[in-house]
């Protein structure tokens, strides 16, 4: 059996008197695609905010590649190959797509460097046009990200995630706000990143997930309701009546 | 030609700045021209390329000018020498504002920086033996500056121009490097959004920290070069007025483009000189052109200029002109 590339346990995020994560734990394998889903206000947001670094928990430890990386600053979390693609997209939006792009793969390469010019780095230019190609925005190179449409915003996104070449990537609800045409897209990318590291997914929509997923967690108020492949969490009982439940 | 500007940013502003002193009333504020514009170029580097506004620059000019002064007229000091310890001095107290400023943001950014700056003023200001008190620092004479066996007479107002021209040629020359370099590109990243930096793996307060002080010293410089120029520092270097005007100079020019708070700082200072002859209420005068300016060209003199320039270029495909830029000049 592999080891987990990320363990959190007896994970606990409480706000004031609320809690909105109680005593979560689980373990994610390596180069798996796995969803995490729930009904709104289930927590899912709370858990990706906490193992993607934002902030940190209130009880309970983090692991990554066996490293305890609890309390870690945010960039640290980037910097040992945890990137996340934002729910509310979340870019530079005076900057242009490939600046973004740019910037983001330059973290691996140069974070002080004073005197070179940045266009001197060519592999770094390089490599913010593949990543662009990829997620369907080469056109879009120079346009600033603020002129891009909600979608290519999304898209932009995920290519900043991936310049970092992250070892695991998080993505919180990637399809938000996303035209169906859209979304068929980003999922088909999301089903190909997967192949090459472990990628974990936040949503909202269960159906989007059943498809691509081979593992799901099912969050509702703070705190895991089932877990298992598309058809057993499809076949609960449990999850059939939260979800119904709330319509 | 705004793309040759852009391309030769520097090279530009030098070819300007060497004609300069022939186009201006007296050489003396040529002279203030090339200091505060340099000074409005150091603190631009925080607030317009990093999007940190601080109260408190004046600071550092202070600190630049009595630093140089005291090693002239206390310790006798190389002219070389007094100013690379202004220089040094400035960045230094960077590093300690900086270093409790960036725990915080925006207006408490500006507050607290304010107030450590007030703290410096009333520090120099009590310490009457070391910097005059009231009275400024006097003496800080240097009649002739030695470079290497060659004398130049630091009296002549136009040799005075151009050696301090030299100094400001330089430091706009590293800030153009700087602004050009992968640090440049994570700054502005900061300035556009912080979480995402962060989250790109950037040590967002780290970064803060380097361009404050680089800032810092930056505004140092002016303020050496200002001893220099002067022969006196007055008190009222480390006054907030001065911080103020900073920002003033900023956004009159248009601040987050290169020449913008040169252009700010020039005509800020030529308003000054030639409204003074006409009214005392000078500040109103130039309150009024600011006021202006905020309200209906946001972008600044500068910022607006290259604005139309590049609107008027691509026009006939009509399309944002915002998007093609690089490289800010």
């Amino acid at each position: 059996m592999t080891a987990a590339i990320l363990e959190v346990e007896h994970l606990t995020q409480r706000f004031g008197r609320f809690t909105a994560l109680d005593d979560v734990s689980c373990a994610f394998l390596p180069n798996k695609l796995t969803a995490i889903i729930g009904p709104n206000g289930a927590g899912k947001s709370t858990f990706f905010n906490l193992v993607s670094g934002a902030y940190a928990p209130s009880a309970g430890r983090i692991r990554f590649r066996g490293r305890d990386i609890t309390g870690h600053a945010q960039h640290e979390f980037a910097r040992i190959g945890i990137a996340k693609s934002f729910q509310i997209t979340n870019v530079f939006k005076q900057l242009s797509a490939h600046e973004n792009v740019r910037v983001a793969a330059q973290m691996l390469v140069s974070r002080y460097q004073l005197l070179k010019p940045r266009g001197s780095y060519k592999a770094l230019t390089e490599k913010a046009d593949q990543l662009l190609a990829r997620v369907g925005l080469a056109a879009s190179r120079d346009k600033l990200a603020s002129d891009l449409a909600h979608g290519q915003q999304r898209a932009l996104e995920v290519a900043m995630a991936l310049a970092a070449e992250p070892a695991l990537l998080l993505m919180d609800e990637p399809t938000a706000g996303m035209s169906p045409a859209e979304t068929g897209v980003m999922m088909q990318l999301i089903t190909e990143l997967a192949k090459q590291r472990t990628v974990i997914l936040v949503e909202h929509k269960m159906k989007l997930v059943m498809g691509i997923c081979e593992r799901l967690l099912v969050l509702h108020h703070g705190e895991f309701l089932a877990e298992g492949t598309p058809e057993q969490i499809r076949a609960n009982d449990e999850v059939r009546r939260v979800y119904l439940g709330q319509g | 030609m705004i793309d040759f500007i852009a391309r030769h940013r520097v090279a530009s502003v030098l070819a300007f700045l060497l004609v300069f002193p022939l186009v201006m009333p007296y050489e003396a504020l040529a002279i203030n021209i090339l200091i505060f514009g340099l000074f409005a170029v150091g603190f631009n580097l925080l607030f317009g390329y990093t999007g940190l506004l601080s109260f408190g620059h004046a600071a550092f000019l202070g600190i630049g000018s009595y630093l140089t002064g005291i090693a002239i007229v206390h310790f006798a000091l190389p002219w070389w020498l007094a100013i690379a310890i202004g220089v040094a001095a400035a960045g230094l107290a960077g590093l300690g504002i900086g270093f409790l400023a960036i725990r915080t943001r925006g207006i408490y950014f500006a507050m607290v920086t304010l107030a450590l700056g007030q703290i410096v003023y009333y520090a120099f200001y009590k310490a009457e033996r070391w910097t005059g008190g009231e009275n400024g620092l006097r003496g800080v004479s240097v009649p002739v500056l030695d470079l290497f066996g060659l004398k130049l007479d630091f009296l002549d107002p136009i040799t005075k121009y151009y050696v301090i021209l030299a100094f400001v040629a330089a430091a706009l020359w590293f800030v153009s490097r700087v602004l050009d370099s992968p640090f440049g590109a994570v700054i502005e990243s900061i300035r556009e959004n912080e979480k995402r930096a962060a989250a790109c793996g950037y040590d967002v307060a780290r970064a803060k920290l380097l361009v404050f002080v680089l800032s810092a010293a930056i505004c140092g410089l002016a303020g050496t070069l200002r001893a220099l120029h002067l022969s006196i520092v007055p008190i009222d270097s480390l006054h907030y007025l001065l911080s103020g005007q900073a920002v003033m100079m900023c956004l009159l020019g248009g601040m987050g483009t290169f020449f913008g708070p040169f252009v700010g700082a020039a005509v800020f200072l030529y308003l000054e000189d030639v409204v003074t002859t006409l009214t005392r209420h000078w500040m109103a005068v130039v309150g009024g052109v600011f006021i202006a300016f905020v309200l209906f060209f946001p972008k600044g003199i500068w910022g607006t200029l290259i604005d139309r320039l590049a609107r008027a270029r691509v026009a006939p495909r009509a399309s944002p002109l915002r998007g093609a830029k690089r490289k800010s000049s």
